[in-house]
């Protein structure tokens, strides 16, 4: 019986979500005022699992016959995505009233979605790899289309069933020729036979068909051509969840199904793969969100190209880079769902205060949404002091130290590029004279509470990255 | 042992030849149907491998239920034969099927070259074993009863999903 208790204790945060998907499925049948409970209850669950994570970092180990590992690295990751989820449950609350779609399922498929990528996160078996994939996309799937009366929603939430339907297809028949070969679903004992497996062409196949369903859901290059319109017709609140936690808990998988690749135990076969997914998505996204003017549209294509600094660190393969790619996840997470968060904040209804020209003058407007935009917008373009040039400065060096000097350059050539959109958003918002009949901004305390969060979180992780990345780097194996 | 092998050509026949056929009807009730005939040719193919519990499981949930469904909704609908989106688009086709001709046959040589099941034991009570509704619950209640539970999560998320986007109410 101790043992059962120890058990549950050790995944309690996972415990905890799900508790909260049960109790908001009785809240919202049981409760007229439902609509007023529920967001402060999920943001109460995502916060103390959130809580509860950090505090118990050190206690480490596998549950449940190896099917999830706990603590270290997979509770920072737990961790980033509660907090996600509460700062964008934060920013939801007044978003959703302006679209009429104000349904107490909204925070259960919330919670829901948050479950599935902590799944994902601790897997160390290709089962609950799966599981958890699937419970986040099919939440995502319905989040996306939240807004039933907008048509561009409706197109939105029905692309990225039916492209995410076909990603997952990918993964598992990659997962079906891993396991022909492998004899086994346990990443564990894959990991520690990647160096003799990976000499076998069909276990290459099946991860290659594994890799590229994941691709999909990191939004690289090949596999991008949902983003930009899902996160366009998404709720713009879910486009910011989609946009990091979807794509933090991808990496996760990626980074626990690569395991033998980033001690050095196992030679990296995928490099090329991931230095071409990397090289093009950078330079693609960097370049085409140039024309965009369209502002969730923008942080779509600058979503394609974060993907590709992060796989440069795939690329790499070393220690050092999955310290990288977790530091930049953290920091993208934050300066992302802030951007989001003020793009939520300022959109009016039905689709209107979208466009950069709508910035213009905002300085005046809301003095204080447009300064953390602007650090938001800096943050991520990568200038120091904020969190987004410590992310891309250790992915680099991990690839410099891989000798792959070539991709970091690119990767800085396309952060020059991508400085040019950024900033174009501050100079709107500051030195454009403001048109008349410009559209008023509500003001809205929770998400600004949210924006500010972030704000904080983007800066402080700026000022000292050594924190998080030492902290990182003392639970790798 | 040649009997197995004849029955295994027949099912992969049917199998192959009824999913592609379900996939080029321009009919929707006719594809289902087709679905159906597949469905059954891989419930064969489990009962070849030994899955007994699986073989039934498809052929009462997938065979039976589910596609019974599929096909009252097609017929509720009333849908007419689909526009052929892809009728005006000759060269996008001409390149889906050379792209995923190439990968079938990459896929295909990999797996002959390969061959996987030649490290796999052929011990056939085992096997069998492996297969009983006994066996595949205890795995399921022991060794694999995280998944199992995050499955349920995963149907609960579904079902919530699927009244958000059919619930009549707007406001």
């Amino acid at each position: 019986m101790q043992n059962h208790f120890q058990e549950i204790y050790n995944v309690l945060p996972l415990v905890l979500v799900a508790c909260g998907v049960f109790l908001s499925v009785v809240i919202e049948i049981g409760s007229v005022k439902s609509e007023k409970i529920l967001p402060w209850f999920s943001v109460l669950v995502f916060l103390g699992t959130s809580l509860f994570s950090v505090f118990n970092l050190n206690n480490c180990g596998t549950a449940y016959n190896n099917m999830l590992s706990y603590g270290g690295n997979v509770f920072i990751f737990y961790s980033l995505f509660n907090l996600a989820a509460a700062l964008t449950v934060l920013s939801s609350m007044e978003y959703i009233k302006k679209y009429g779609s104000y349904f107490g399922e909204y925070y259960i498929l919330l919670l829901s979605s948050v479950l599935g990528m902590m799944l994902m996160a601790g897997a160390r078996d290709l089962f609950m790899v799966f599981i958890g994939l699937e419970l986040m996309s099919i939440c995502f799937y319905v989040l996306a289309g939240i807004n039933r009366k907008k048509q561009n929603a409706n197109e939105a939430s029905l692309k990225y069933f039916l492209l995410g339907s076909f990603a997952t297809g990918f993964v598992v028949y990659g997962i079906a020729l891993i396991f022909g070969t492998a004899h086994t679903t346990s990443l564990e004992v894959i990991v520690s036979n990647f160096g003799s497996l990976s000499h076998n062409l069909l276990f290459v196949t099946g991860m290659l068909l594994f890799l590229v369903g994941f691709s999909f859901k990191i939004a690289a290059f090949p596999f991008h051509m949902w983003v930009p319109d899902v996160y366009q017709g998404s709720a713009t609140t879910v486009s910011g969840l989609m946009s990091t936690g979807g794509k933090a808990a991808a990496f996760s998988v990626l980074l626990i199904a690569l395991g033998a690749v980033f001690p050095g135990n196992a030679a990296n076969v995928f490099r090329p793969y991931f230095a071409a997914i990397a090289a093009f998505s950078m330079l693609y996204g960097s370049i085409v969100a140039i024309s965009q003017n369209n502002l969730k549209r923008m942080l779509a294509y600058s979503s394609i190209a974060h993907a590709g600094y992060m796989a440069i660190g795939l690329a790499a393969g070393n220690r050092e880079s999955v310290a990288g790619i977790m530091f930049y996840l953290v920091a993208y997470t934050f300066m992302n769902l802030g951007a989001f968060g003020i793009i939520a904040m300022v959109e009016g209804a039905d689709d209107t205060n979208l466009e950069l020209k709508d910035y213009i003058g905002l300085s005046q407007r809301h003095p204080l949404l447009s300064a953390l935009m602007a650090l938001f917008m800096f943050s991520l373009s990568g200038l120091p002091p904020f969190a987004g040039f410590f992310g891309k400065y250790y992915v680099f060096i991990s690839a410099i130290k891989a000798d792959l000097t070539w991709l970091a350059i690119l990767g800085v050539v396309s952060s020059v590029i991508s400085v040019y959109f950024y900033l174009r958003v501050i100079v709107y918002m500051y030195f454009k004279e403001p048109e008349p009949e410009a559209l008023p901004v509500h003001n809205n305390a929770n998400g600004v509470l949210a924006v500010v969060i972030s704000a904080i979180l983007v800066v402080m992780f700026g000022i000292f990255p050594g924190t998080l990345i030492n902290l990182i780097t003392s639970y790798l194996r | 042992m040649p009997f197995e092998i004849i029955l295994f050509v027949f099912f992969a026949l049917i199998a192959a030849v009824s999913s592609v056929v379900m996939v080029t009807r321009p009919n929707p009730v006719m594809s289902a149907i087709f679905l159906v005939i597949n469905f059954f040719a891989l419930a064969g193919l489990y009962l070849l491998l030994h899955a007994q519990f699986i073989s039934v499981v498809q052929v009462i949930v997938y065979a039976g239920a589910i596609m019974v469904l599929f096909l009252f909704v097609l017929m509720l609908l009333n849908s007419k034969s689909e526009q052929k989106l892809l009728s005006g688009q000759k060269k996008i086709k001409v390149f889906a099927i050379v792209l995923a001709a190439f990968v079938f046959i990459q896929i295909a040589y990999l797996i002959f070259f390969s061959s996987p099941s030649r490290s796999l034991s052929p011990d056939v009570a085992a096997s069998i074993k492996a297969g009983t509704v006994e066996e595949i619950g205890r795995q399921l209640y022991t060794g694999y009863i995280l998944p199992f539970e995050a499955a349920g999560f995963l149907l609960l998320a579904a079902t919530i999903g699927a009244l958000v986007l059919a619930k009549k109410k707007f406001n």
